[in-house]
């Protein structure tokens, strides 16, 4: 129980799709308030993910909630635009009161060796985030080996990164155990060189309640407690939240209830 | 909206002990029946990790060994080397399946007898020791495409003498090649992990193997000496210490006894600066502290990479201090209890030497049971090969780390010892490991992975490790007149 709503509060409610509309993210916005109104005492997910257009609607809507709000930025996802645009994403998410930035790094540029294009991209976005922690997201399901991954989460912690985050959720693969271990472990190594923590969000593919709690796991196994917490761990999803609520109120009543009892927002 | 956690630390999860079956006492297995002999001289088989008495086992006397050794020669005259190869390897297939339905009772039963995690018994012991016994059931009918051109027949009588570190699966890796190929077995396990053996021996009875095809004699060192010198024993087979298998040498010199020795080892664990280090870590502990240690391929000696030393030992410190070091029922648990007080007293021993060789020395932090037998997963650095850490073989959670610079360097040492049953190689350079592998005097080397085993891969040692190998079709030819 206490794994299954710490799960819930360490979820990113997430909506990027090119087909969002005011309407959508207004539901969104409900949705993360009452996640299940029927169990009391649940906790709300840490933050709902939105493009930067509708970050000042997300902020009303969740306005004295706790809740933060998330915007991709950097021409996400595929992150092909020039500097100068994508410092301008980030800024206008900003302004428009966005808690977090979720970046993609340049992969294209990644891949040609050009590991300090790289650095200084990430650098010059985490200087125009300002007072918002900066979520860099690898795109992990494009690097194409783990050492990538490792070498692409060292750049972003260099680079300032708050959060490394595995993918987009525009890729398959998504965010896998290995893949998040390898982040992990670059997280740790940094810990242990400098005593600085950073955050890691696995997004994309993680939907049951088993498997995040193997997420869990692994994050205790590999950085101990002090990340079990939605400041230094989250999950990207949309679909979790329903199955963890499912599983809590199965824990609660002792039976199953239908998957129809459960909002889809 | 935080959501505070307060312990995350794991629950007991202890496998269940009710399931299974255990006699008070067990008389010896000689030609397909359980005997209590006359002499009625016994003892006590405990839990290494409470102390508590399991069984009561009996101390086998010299007619005890002649009588399994006569119902051995009369079933190999008898109808077992005359029966066809198809035959034969049915009886190893319904083995197999039968130990693979009550692989659970197995499983647990040698855990509370040796000592060993749950879950490397579950994981690892039990369902080995059925694919030994499924791959050579495989091959009962296929001898003469193992040797062509060849006319491949039995030897006769195997004494057959294992230790307490794997106990069942040491006995499938026994029996199971010396059945396939038409011996006959009288097999010996140690005193102190009898268990498994005769639970195995209800088993084949229950198979329906024709009596005396396996006989199952207990008890100390001197039932295994009068085995490998009883007069009408074929071929001996014995896994053990280096110490013992030179005496089997000695006493079975100026016979016509066939042999082959599984002995010790002091293996060389090589991480290269370009080896993935966690991984490496990860081979590291398994490499060492897999089974307390208490593995004669265990990756004893530690070869570093300067360069890479203090990162690496720091990781591997780290990890250690996550290893759960206690209850071997619980499913939870890493490392479990020393498998006897003698064990104990020689790695404790051990430990003292090392540190009055000045070598630094590191215990990972935890809290033992009060009962039972108990050691720490424990690491020296600054180690040389002078060391006598570095020499012998400690067979217990101790390792002993060194540095090296060049590859040739680290050969040199690594062949450094009497020993050469294993070595291990991390790097990510393909190159290197061929580089490496080939200059090896070992009989296993493992690349970017340690204590990794499967039936089909020949098993043995290089020098003072033994001769002879077990598994894959080179475990066919130590049973075999080829």
């Amino acid at each position: 129980m206490q794994g299954l709503e710490m799960v819930l509060s360490m979820i990113d409610l997430t909506t990027l799709e090119g087909m969002d509309t005011e309407g959508k993210v207004k539901q969104l916005c409900y949705k993360a308030q009452h996640l299940h109104d029927s169990i009391d005492g649940l906790p709300t997910v840490a933050a709902i993910c939105v493009y930067p257009n509708f970050v000042g609607l997300a902020k009303r809507c969740l306005a004295g909630s706790g809740i933060n709000v998330a915007s991709v930025a950097t021409a996400f996802p595929s992150g092909n635009s020039s500097l100068e645009i994508k410092l301008a994403d980030v800024s206008m998410a900003v302004s428009e009161g966005a808690d977090e930035i979720d970046m993609v790094i340049s992969r294209g540029r990644f891949h040609r060796g050009e590991y300090n294009f790289v650095f200084d991209e990430i650098a010059a976005v985490k200087a125009a985030c300002g007072e918002a922690r900066l979520k860099t997201i690898l795109e992990t399901g494009e690097l194409g080996s783990l050492d990538k991954v490792r070498l692409a989460s060292d750049i972003a912690i260099a680079a300032g990164a708050d959060f490394i985050k595995t993918s987009t959720g525009k890729i398959q693969p998504a965010a896998t155990m290995p893949v998040t271990l390898v982040m992990l472990e670059a997280i740790r190594d940094h810990f242990q060189k400098t005593g600085l923590m950073v955050g890691m969000k696995p997004a994309g593919g993680i939907s049951k309640s088993k498997l995040a709690l193997h997420y869990l796991i692994m994050v205790k196994e590999t950085l101990g407690d002090a990340w079990l917490d939605p400041k230094w761990f989250r999950f990207g999803a949309s679909s979790l939240a329903n199955d963890v609520l499912m599983q809590i109120a199965k824990q609660r009543t002792g039976a199953y209830q239908a998957a129809n009892y459960f909002a889809i927002d | 909206m935080t959501h505070q956690n307060s312990n995350w630390d794991l629950s007991p999860a202890p496998e269940s002990t009710g399931h299974i079956s255990l006699k008070e006492h067990y008389g010896v297995f000689i030609d397909g029946e359980f005997r209590t002999p006359d002499h009625g001289n016994r003892f006590q088989s405990i839990n290494p990790a409470t102390g508590e008495v399991l069984a009561e086992i009996t101390e086998s006397s010299s007619q005890d060994v002649d009588r399994a050794v006569a119902a051995a020669r009369a079933a190999y005259e008898g109808e077992w080397s005359k029966m066809g190869g198809r035959e034969r390897g049915k009886y190893l297939y319904r083995l197999a399946r039968m130990l693979q339905e009550k692989s659970r009772e197995f499983a647990v039963i040698e855990s509370l007898d040796g000592g060993k995690p749950i879950r490397e018994s579950r994981d690892v012991d039990v369902p080995l020791a059925a694919a030994h016994l499924f791959y050579y059931a495989g091959w009962a009918d296929k001898l003469s495409y193992a040797f062509p051109n060849r006319n491949p027949q039995p030897i006769g009588v195997a004494g057959q003498i294992i230790p307490w570190n794997f106990p069942l699966l040491m006995a499938a890796w026994k029996i199971a090649p010396a059945l396939a190929t038409g011996n006959t077995v009288v097999l010996k396990p140690a005193e102190t992990t009898s268990l498994t053996a005769l639970k195995l021996a209800e088993l084949i009875q229950e198979a329906g193997f024709p009596p005396g095809v396996v006989n199952v004699v207990t008890g100390h060192g001197d039932v295994g000496a009068a085995i490998v010198k009883h007069d009408d024993v074929d071929k001996v087979a014995f896994t053990g210490s280096t110490e013992v298998g030179k005496l089997i040498q000695k006493s079975i010199a100026g016979t016509n006894k066939r042999c082959t020795l599984e002995l010790g080892g002091k293996a060389a664990n090589i991480v290269f600066d370009d080896a993935a280090i966690d991984q490496a870590v990860e081979g590291i502990v398994n490499g060492i502290y897999f089974n307390q240690g208490h593995v004669c391929c265990a990756g004893s000696r530690l070869f570093v990479q300067e360069s890479i030393h203090d990162q690496l030992i720091e990781k591997l410190k780290h990890r250690m201090s996550t290893l759960i070091v206690g209850d071997p029922m619980d499913k939870n648990t890493d490392v479990g209890a020393i498998n006897s007080r003698e064990q104990l007293a020689t790695i404790e021993q051990y430990i003292e030497v090392g540190k009055q060789e000045g070598a630094e020395f590191y215990q990972a932090e935890c809290q033992l049971p009060e009962a039972g037998f108990w050691c720490r997963p424990t690491l020296f650095t600054d180690v040389a090969q002078s060391n006598r850490i570095a020499q012998e073989e400690i067979f217990g959670p101790v390792l002993a780390v060194q540095t090296f610079r060049t590859v040739a360097e680290v050969i040199k040492k690594a062949n450094n010892t009497p020993y050469g049953l294993s070595a291990g190689v991390w790097t990510d350079k393909g190159s290197k490991i061929f580089n490496m592998t080939a200059q090896m005097k070992a009989g296993v080397v493992w690349a970017n992975t340690y204590n990794l085993f499967d039936p089909t891969s020949p098993f043995g040692g290089f020098k003072e490790s033994g001769f002879g190998r077990e598994g894959g079709l080179h475990g066919l030819s130590a049973y075999l007149e080829i």
